[in-house]
């Protein structure tokens, strides 16, 4: 079959109609931006974090929201990203992939891949800018 | 109960009309002869074919001999452009000038004859999407094969004026072609009166079938066949005639279009819209086709618009680069310099014009599209700033 621009699976519907973790956070410990108007799609992540007794390096994740202007693909997996990440520590959050959030939302249209990469992205470069900032202040 | 579907693109494609449809279907099932054939079953169906041809050439006052049925206008604008291109008459004419606003089917029969050596040059548009006149006139030399300008755009509605782009044709010798595709029964041309040389309609935009339309070719035209075979059409376009499609086409326009209605409703639509904050009409607020409204709203990406209507029955389209295929956005937005805020979050409606909407229809539209702006400009990281609203 011709692949479809807008075949969308039914999980790809349910968290672009009904997103996860969707606005805006007050005081976020973390903050990344990324994409781009022109393209179509921007996507902001806010994450809270909390301390770990057993590793300062490595807090977990308390709270993360998102906003996302995009196409229902970069809504859906920004949703899925956060509801993958939250109770996670940043060192297992780092390591989320796009193929992992495309996964648990069953499958994406091909043409969608490069926007649906965006969320993940966006989570790693949120927490590697975090580590730079404690690195360098340790 | 599950309300009935508000259809709201047709600039994308038509609802065959039921008149249309029974001729339709009497020209497949009962009089389907083939028009070459000699016995009285061909003889009726060329009978009927050349007398829908006359009622097409009236339709737009050229005479039957000037109208030569094709599988649609895409077919028509590659036989116009392409047929001027390879007579052996036009050789020394090796530049062509359209505008950036075109349809695909006219852009990209000029990108492949600029691989094979023509010049073509896209005249711009203002930020309503008429095209520059003098720029126009200023670039047309003794080289000049054709100029190729739209009656009226698909994407914003805008129309051109064709008048003064023909009496700059014809004062220049150089030909003139029209893709009237969209304006096709809602606005009216003379061939004569308006001096054009061509012009390319289509059935499916006009409550007929797909796969059916035409090309006029004025008398004395210097154009030769893209598509060789039997000889139908005068040899101007072999194949077999598709005679239901052709028969009704012409059938399409004897129906009674409600084009007043259709304007208010357009206006209403757009009055509406507009009050929505971050909201920009694309387009002409004047020139504009009955039926069209292409509004932008800053922020929100175009697609998910589009499905989430979809998801309350209603049907639409937009030129969000999201929901294309080479995921760029549409070159007519960027053509006239619709703000980067706005271009992918662009939304067209385009409306029936022998079906008008009711009011109740109306207005569940307006409730379901304010609604659903709202919804995603929650999502949306852009809040609106005053400041740039007024820039947009
Ligand atoms: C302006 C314009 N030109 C040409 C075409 C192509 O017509 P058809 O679908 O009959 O090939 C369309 C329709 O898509 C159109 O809107
Ligand atoms: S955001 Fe543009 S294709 Fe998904």
């Amino acid at each position: 079959m011709v692949p479809k621009i807008t075949s969308y699976t039914e999980k790809v519907l349910d968290h672009f109609q009904n997103p996860r973790n969707m606005g805006q956070m007050k005081n976020p410990d973390i903050e990344a931006t990324v994409g781009n108007p022109s393209c179509g799609d921007v996507l902001k992540l806010s994450l809270k974090l909390k301390e770990n007794p057993k590793d300062k390096t490595n807090p977990k994740i308390e709270d993360i929201k998102f906003q996302t202007m995009g196409c229902a693909a970069a809504i859906a997996t920004s949703s899925m990203t956060t509801v993958l990440a939250k109770g996670k520590t940043i060192k297992e959050a780092k390591n989320i992939t796009p193929q992992e959030v495309a996964k648990s939302l069953g499958q994406l249209p091909p043409i969608k891949v490069h926007c649906s990469n965006l969320a993940a992205d966006a989570l790693k470069k949120a927490i590697e800018d975090w580590e730079k900032r404690i690195n360098k202040c340790s | 109960m599950k309300q009935e579907n508000i259809y709201l693109d047709s600039a994308a494609t038509t609802r065959i009309d039921d008149t249309v449809l029974k001729r339709l279907t009497k020209f497949m099932k009962e009089e389907f002869g083939n028009p070459s054939s000699q016995h009285s079953l061909g003889n009726s169906a060329r009978e009927e074919i050349e007398k829908a041809r006359e009622e097409i050439a009236r339709y737009i006052n050229a005479e039957p001999e000037e109208i030569f049925f094709t599988s649609g206008a895409t077919e028509s604008n590659n036989l116009a452009i392409e047929g001027l291109a390879i007579n052996p008459e036009n050789s020394e004419k090796k530049h062509i000038i359209t505008s950036k606003i075109e349809h695909p089917s006219v852009l990209e029969t000029c990108k492949q004859l600029e691989k094979g050596g023509y010049k073509i040059d896209y005249i711009s548009v203002n930020e309503e999407g008429i095209i520059n006149t003098r720029e126009l006139e200023n670039k047309i030399t003794n080289n000049t094969l054709v100029v190729s300008i739209m009656h009226a755009n698909n994407e914003i509605g805008t129309i051109q004026p064709i008048e003064k782009i023909a009496e700059i044709c014809s004062k220049k010798d150089v030909y003139f072609h029209t893709d009237a595709v969209q304006s096709f029964t809602k606005l009216k041309v003379d061939v004569k009166k308006t001096n054009i040389d061509l012009l390319s309609a289509s059935g499916h935009k006009i409550n007929a079938p797909k796969g059916i339309g035409f090309i006029y070719i004025r008398k004395g035209t210097r154009l030769s066949p893209i598509i060789h075979g039997g000889s139908q059409e005068r040899r101007m376009r072999s194949g077999t005639e598709n005679t239901p499609g052709i028969i009704a086409m012409a059938e399409a326009l004897k129906i009674n279009r409600n084009q007043k209605e259709t304007e208010r409703i357009r206006d209403k639509l757009i009055k509406e819209i507009l009050k929505i904050p971050g909201s920009r009409l694309n387009g002409s607020k004047k020139e504009r086709l009955s039926n069209n409204i292409n509004v932008s709203l800053y922020g929100i990406e175009g697609e998910s618009l589009m499905l989430l209507l979809d998801k309350e029955g209603i049907e639409v389209s937009t030129g969000s680069a999201c929901s294309s295929h080479k995921l760029s956005e549409s070159h007519v937005l960027k053509a006239i310099n619709v703000p980067e805020m706005y271009i992918n979050g662009s939304l067209r409606i385009t409306l029936d014009t022998i079906k008008p909407l009711t009011e109740k229809q109306i207005n569940f539209v307006i409730l379901k599209i304010k609604e659903k702006v709202k919804r995603l400009n929650d999502i949306s990281p852009f809040k609106l700033n005053p400041l740039e609203v007024k820039n947009g």
